[in-house]
């Protein structure tokens, strides 16, 4: 190709490990007996449930409904009946469980009423917001609302479109798999993200270690009434990353603290482009994608999966095999450990990678840091991973955020070189979270401030209305004290008068009060109960001088 | 010699009236100390530290008339914090003023609930809706887990909630990682 490519700073050579998944066509996973789907699997506010417990759903049916603006609906894989909506565990590294909603599925598959969207004669708006509640979400790893990233906003267009098929984490095969068998319909997703993003220049990068899907994708782009560039970019770890695909491609760096739309372009993974052109051309929200099974597996593969499969089911898909020491979903350099193999296959589940002790050997016990700055060397985002280290170990995490600790995308390269083997990423993640929990503290200590800062005011508040109210109300008092005796031609009163006055006037009210108040069902009594109140207080004096002499056993005792 | 005087007293006339009209004109508000150790304070407003909320601690602390290690909901890093800001030695925490706890909201059980409004003016963050004979409920988002409504309950309804966690509010743990002995 004829297009001048450059070359981020840092990045590592791997080694592949993309034959063993790849040689193999994909698979459908069988449909499994149930269902488990979060409602938290993109980024932004989780879905709210829309259906009931007991409740059928049919197959592409909503089932939780998108949140705000940045959220995505998640739908119904398969028809069948929803059991549970409730705490389920999630692919997290913390094992800890999350809202989902669970479906026993009836093995009929059937499919709710959908049909294609006439894109091209919708308005931008509305057809975002039925991506969004067709679930359309960023299919790369970070799950990022789909709709929200294809608005291009004040700018009105975005340029430059960037289609990621780097696919550069060794082992995932996933997006090459899916560039080699549905090209097409890549790149008919590619057309109704240009359509909405008014770019004008659509590149497709792809690592030059997968010659199949460049030829499968420069065929189909041939295709094609307008011009998508497939370029091929070196092999060379992390190529596929957003910001150094861009670099590669384009030669600009997106600057820190911005996003790429801010340089007017726009970065999308290929699965996204497919689950798009599903979306678009055939009505179908996003309840699939495909996932890429390997490892210490006996037939690694990719397989076309229902979102909420357990990842087990895949596993005995793909054949397990004994001796396996962990499972991570993702790759192995920026995947996560699995708590538990019963966990579902999410949206961002892009491979499951079952571990070996042969495949990945433990990690040699850290030694301290020596300062050789190999991670420098090799960091993509040209950041000094060995400060970072130094801060985020101490807790300092101000200066660490000097040394823009939040332009680290945990690629895991520093760690991959560190030759004392310390797990930098795992600090980095420590400073990251530690900030982010120091920030939402202060946010609520500044609520809490300006709630009782108006608490005071209107104490304040309160306290000086209420005197204002009483002393207005006597100031009246005074008046019409002054006025009563003046109307009877008397002199005019002293102010000592005025307040012998008030006093009495005070006094005759609290007697009327108290002759009010005096029992007054004592009154007018018919004979009869008269006699009975006499007998009752007889009785009631009969006790009281009982009770003041002593009783008689009492004297007999001594 | 008299041009000399004159010359050195109309500067210092001079620059006496600018000096004046800038010690009206740039007159600072309040104190600021106060104001910057009361942004280190986590505004609990529980009154452990024998203040009636932060701020009155934070002058109390800005006049020099207070510790800095009063404020269990605050902790050791919060004693770190305002050692830090005044310049001078971080102390324990005073253990007279409480010790810290893990974080929690108030529950008030409905079903107990009388009504009384007790805890509602006990409440320093307005953090409790409810009104007389009707029955009150925690804004479980405003509570700063003071547990300035626990007391003044009459029915003891009101029992402090630790906050789980959960996956919004999960964090990345410290790395332990296992260093190789080197002899």
């Amino acid at each position: 190709m004829s297009r001048k490519l450059f070359k981020f700073k840092g990045g590592v050579h791997l080694p592949e490990h993309k034959a063993e998944s790849n040689a193999r066509p994909i698979h459908a996973a069988p449909l499994p007996g149930k269902l488990v789907i979060p409602l938290r699997q993109h980024i932004g506010n989780p879905a709210k449930p829309v259906v009931e417990v007991g409740e059928r759903v049919l197959k592409g049916q909503m089932i939780g409904a998108a949140d705000g603006y940045i959220s995505a609906a998640v739908h119904a894989s398969s028809s069948g009946i929803v059991t549970a909506i409730g705490p389920a565990a999630v692919p997290h590294i913390s094992g800890l469980p999350d809202l989902c909603i669970t479906l026993s599925t009836d093995g009929r598959d059937e499919w709710i009423a959908h049909a294609p969207l006439d894109y091209q004669a919708m308005a931008a708006a509305d057809l975002r917001m039925k991506l969004r509640d067709m679930g359309i979400a960023g299919l790369g790893g970070a799950v990022f609302p789909s709709a929200v990233k294809l608005d291009p906003g004040a700018a009105h267009s975005c340029p430059t479109l960037i289609i990621n098929g780097a696919e550069c984490e060794p082992w995932i095969t996933c997006d090459d798999m899916l560039m080699r068998n549905r090209a097409g319909e890549i790149l008919q997703g590619v057309a109704v993200m240009r359509h909405l993003l008014g770019s004008t220049e659509i590149l497709v990068g792809i690592e030059d270690n997968k010659p199949e899907a460049l030829a499968s994708m420069r065929a189909a782009a041939a295709a094609l009434d307008f011009t998508v560039e497939v370029v091929a970019v070196p092999t060379i770890y992390p190529a596929g990353g957003a910001k150094q695909l861009i670099e590669t491609l384009t030669g600009k760096q997106v600057p820190s603290g911005k996003l790429s739309t801010d340089i007017g372009i726009q970065v999308f993974n290929v699965g996204t482009a497919y689950a798009l052109a599903c979306a678009v051309h055939h009505g179908e929200p996003l309840i699939s994608r495909l996932v890429t099974v390997t490892g210490h597996v006996l037939r690694p593969q990719n397989v076309e999966v229902l979102i909420g499969t357990p990842m087990r089911t895949l596993i005995a898909l793909a054949g397990e095999r004994g001796g396996s020491t962990g499972v991570l979903m993702g790759g192995p350099m920026m995947g996560m450990p699995m708590p538990d193999l019963e966990v579902p296959v999410v949206k961002a589940t892009n491979c499951i990678l079952v571990k070996s002790n042969a495949l990945f050997p433990p990690l040699p016990k850290a030694l301290p840091c020596i300062r050789c700055t190999r991670c420098a060397d090799v960091c993509p985002a040209a950041l000094q991973p060995q400060e970072l280290f130094r801060f985020a170990k101490a807790g300092d995490f101000g200066r660490a955020q000097e040394y823009h600790l939040f332009d680290c995308i945990e690629c895991g390269c520093c760690s991959y070189v560190c030759p004392s083997h310390i797990p930098l990423v795992d600090f980095y993640r420590y400073a990251k979270s530690e900030i982010w929990a120091r920030e939402k503290d202060k946010r609520a200590a500044d609520l809490a401030r300006e709630r009782h800062e108006f608490r005071e005011f209107r104490l304040a508040r309160e306290k000086k209305e209420k005197a204002e109210k009483l002393a207005a109300k006597a100031q009246v008092k005074r008046a019409e004290l002054a006025a009563a005796p003046a109307s009877e031609g008397a002199a005019v009163p002293s102010e000592a008068d005025a307040k012998k006055a008030l006093i009495a006037a005070a006094l005759a009210r609290a007697q009327a009060k108290k002759a009010e108040a005096a029992p007054k069902n004592t009154d007018h009594l018919p004979p009869g109960t008269q006699r009975e109140i006499e007998e009752i207080e007889a009785r009631r004096a009969k006790i009281r001088e009982l009770a003041r002499q002593p009783l008689e056993s009492e004297e007999k005792k001594p | 010699m008299i041009a000399a005087i004159l010359v050195m007293v109309g500067l210092a006339v001079a620059i006496g009236l600018v000096l004046g009209w800038s010690a009206i004109r740039f007159k600072v508000e309040g104190n600021p100390l106060a104001e910057k150790i009361d942004a280190i304070l986590p505004q609990t407003q529980c009154g452990q530290c024998g203040f009636p909320g932060c701020r009155p601690y934070a002058e109390a602390i800005a006049r020099g008339e207070a510790e800095i290690n009063q404020c269990p909901p605050g902790g050791e890093e919060g004693v770190k914090k305002l050692a830090e800001l005044l310049g001078v030695e971080p102390k324990p925490l005073d253990e007279t003023h409480g010790t810290p706890k893990p974080k929690s909201v108030a529950f008030i059980d409905e079903q107990l609930c009388i009504g009384c409004t007790l805890c509602i003016q006990a409440c320093p963050v307005d953090a409790i809706v409810g009104a007389a004979k009707q029955m009150h409920t925690i804004v479980a988002a405003e509570c700063t887990g003071c547990e300035l409504c626990v007391a003044p309950c009459p029915v003891d309804c009101i029992s402090m909630v630790p906050i789980a966690e959960d996956l919004p509010h999960w964090k990345w743990k410290y790395p332990v990682i296992e260093l190789k002995r080197v002899a």
